[in-house]
């Protein structure tokens, strides 16, 4: 887990596209601190300002206003060749994984390295080691023309690590792979930031991905941060309308086909979905209920979930069910339509 | 019409110039066009080094160049011919014009096959710190070495349509031959002979750009 330095800050950044059909604001105020050693994610919906977002903090893109801060030393104040510089311990995997086509897969390794000024024959044993990491060393005179998604995404993955960077910037890195390979993505981007220390910011529209690897998370809904915590609170009680449509999203859209009767959603902590709580419920109140939607999912070790109800049309009945709510402390909320 | 010796040294001799026409002109129009084409592409607004006013700027003057027909280009040259090859006949007082009608071409061409090159890549490329100068050096031509090989061909064929047409300023090679026994001596079969010369060295310089091309790429599996 991180420690509460940060080694990434964005202080009120904001980012203005001047197009012919006038401007557009992609960022507006967006305030963030990323903390060492920590998988932080950013999820948003398409368009939302997620790419424009991690384009700015290594500078690819400049904002046109407020700083990022890299390691307390601010991008915005460094010349073009500091700016490199520092790109240099950032390392970026993207979508379509953009490895050089006229080059293999070790040259692929080699190319930060020859950037950066390394020599041959280190650039090569450190490529090699990475590609050992990554399960792909028997490939390195493929071309990329040759190798799966997956494996591409895992040698984009080394070739972004041979400088040996504190952070890792992720755009989407894993929305052209099936869902296995997502997952062995997800688990080496783990396992990278588990043994080598390296900060790794994920950015995705997938709250799987989110749910599968990070420990903190934004949300970024129409160039704003929406809301900022760690992906448990999240799940149990997101705060924000867009957090709500991201989590609940399925389960929200399907309230609404059910009548006029009253819908509960009710939220389990870790503590109360191994409680009989429905059960309990209803023995106390001695009323029938309608379970339109539940779902349960494993978050870093605790239980969380929720629960949609459907409550009888006798509105006694719906009174005694929502005290016995209030008085068990069980986070619920009325749904009406979403 | 007999091929007597004279006739086929001729024809050698008119062989040999174009070629030396062709490919002295191809070289020195590639060794302007190539920077050209880089400063086209690393300026344009999108580029790795953008300078919008100098790139438009660039681009229109080459457009210029490049609607100047040829004949005319080949008289207007003729001072700087005299400059700085001494003489204002023979193959070799028809580089010049050449050089100077295709590097325009070549500047376009080099352009178009940069485009090619993937924007992710180059993304990518600058995500990893890398300069301009690296980008160009590390990126761009060896992204593009297939797709430039394509356009090369293409360049050293249209060239050499292009030195077909020095017969008229007495240039030598293969257009002169057919200007001089086809158009003035009305020996077609004669011309006919110089022009199958022609289409079959054109198709040779195709084909082995082609080739080329098709073997360097590594997107081919
Ligand atoms: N170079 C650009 N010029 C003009 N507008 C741009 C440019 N880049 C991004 N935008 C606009 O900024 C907004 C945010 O784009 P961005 O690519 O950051 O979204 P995103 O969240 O990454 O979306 P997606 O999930 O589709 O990748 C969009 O409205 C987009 O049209
Ligand atoms: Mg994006």
């Amino acid at each position: 887990m991180h420690s509460a330095e940060p080694i990434i800050e964005l202080v009120g950044l904001g980012k203005e596209f001047y197009t012919a059909s006038g401007p557009i604001k992609a960022l507006d105020d967006i305030n963030l601190s990323i903390g060492r050693g920590e998988i932080f994610g950013i999820i948003g919906l398409s368009g939302a300002g997620k790419s424009t977002l991690v384009r700015c903090i290594n500078y690819l893109e400049i904002p046109t206003s407020g700083t990022v801060l890299f390691e307390n030393k601010s991008l915005t104040a460094m010349r073009p060749r500091e700016q490199r510089l520092a790109r240099q311990s950032m390392g970026m995997i993207f979508q379509q994984f953009n490895l050089l086509a006229q080059r293999n897969v070790l040259q692929n390794v080699c190319f930060p390295l020859e950037i950066a000024g390394v020599s041959k024959k280190d650039a090569v044993d450190r490529a090699m080691e990475l590609l050992e990491m990554v399960g792909l060393s028997d490939r390195s005179k493929a071309y990329p023309s040759q190798l799966s998604g997956g494996q591409k995404q895992r040698v984009a993955i080394a070739r972004a690590l041979a400088t040996k960077p504190k952070i890792l910037l992720c755009d989407e890195a894993t929305s052209a792979l099936d869902p296995n390979t997502t997952k062995s993505i997800l688990s080496l981007l783990k396992e990278i930031n588990k043994t080598l220390e390296v900060t790794v910011i994920v950015i995705t529209h997938e709250m799987a991905v989110i749910e599968a690897v990070c420990d903190r998370v934004a949300i970024i809904d129409q160039s704003h941060i929406a809301e900022v915590g760690s992906v448990a609170d999240l799940f149990s009680e997101p705060k924000s309308k867009i957090g709500r449509q991201l989590i609940l999203g399925e389960a929200a859209e399907r309230v609404i086909q059910f009548g006029d009767s009253k819908n509960v959603r009710i939220t389990f902590d870790g503590r109360s979905s191994f409680e009989p709580v429905l059960s309990n419920m209803i023995l106390a109140c001695k009323v029938p209920i309608n379970i339109i939607h539940a779902e349960t999912k494993d978050i870093n070790g605790t239980a969380m979930g929720q629960m949609v109800i459907q409550l009888p049309e006798d509105e006694l009945d719906q009174k005694r069910i929502i005290n016995y709510l209030k008085t068990a402390k069980i986070t619920h909320e009325e749904v009406k339509s979403l | 019409m007999i091929l007597d010796a004279t006739t086929l040294n001729m024809l050698k001799l008119g062989v040999w110039e174009t070629l030396y026409m062709t490919f002295t002109s191809s070289f020195f129009a590639y060794l302007f066009g190539i920077p050209l084409g880089i400063i086209l592409i690393a300026t344009d607004k999108d580029g790795i080094y953008p300078i919008p006013w100098f790139q438009r700027t660039l681009g229109i003057i080459i457009n210029l160049l490049r609607s100047v027909p040829f004949i005319i280009l080949l008289i207007m040259v003729i001072p700087i011919t005299k400059l700085v090859v001494g003489t204002t006949l023979g193959a070799s007082a028809v580089i010049p014009p050449l050089v100077i009608a295709s590097a325009p071409y070549v500047a376009r061409v080099v352009e178009s096959s940069f485009k090619e090159v993937d924007a992710g890549v180059i993304e990518a490329a600058k995500s990893m710190g890398a300069s301009p100068l690296q980008i160009i050096w590390k990126v761009l031509l060896p992204e593009a070495k297939p797709s430039l090989l394509v356009g090369a061909a293409l360049s050293v064929t249209t060239i050499l349509g292009y030195s077909a047409m020095s017969g008229f300023v007495g240039g030598g090679g293969l257009g002169d031959i057919a200007i001089k026994y086809g158009y003035y001596r009305y020996q077609t079969g004669m011309m006919f002979i110089t022009v199958a010369i022609l289409v079959i060295i054109v198709q040779i310089i195709q084909e082995a750009g082609m080739k080329l091309s098709r073997v360097s790429d590594k997107r081919i599996k």
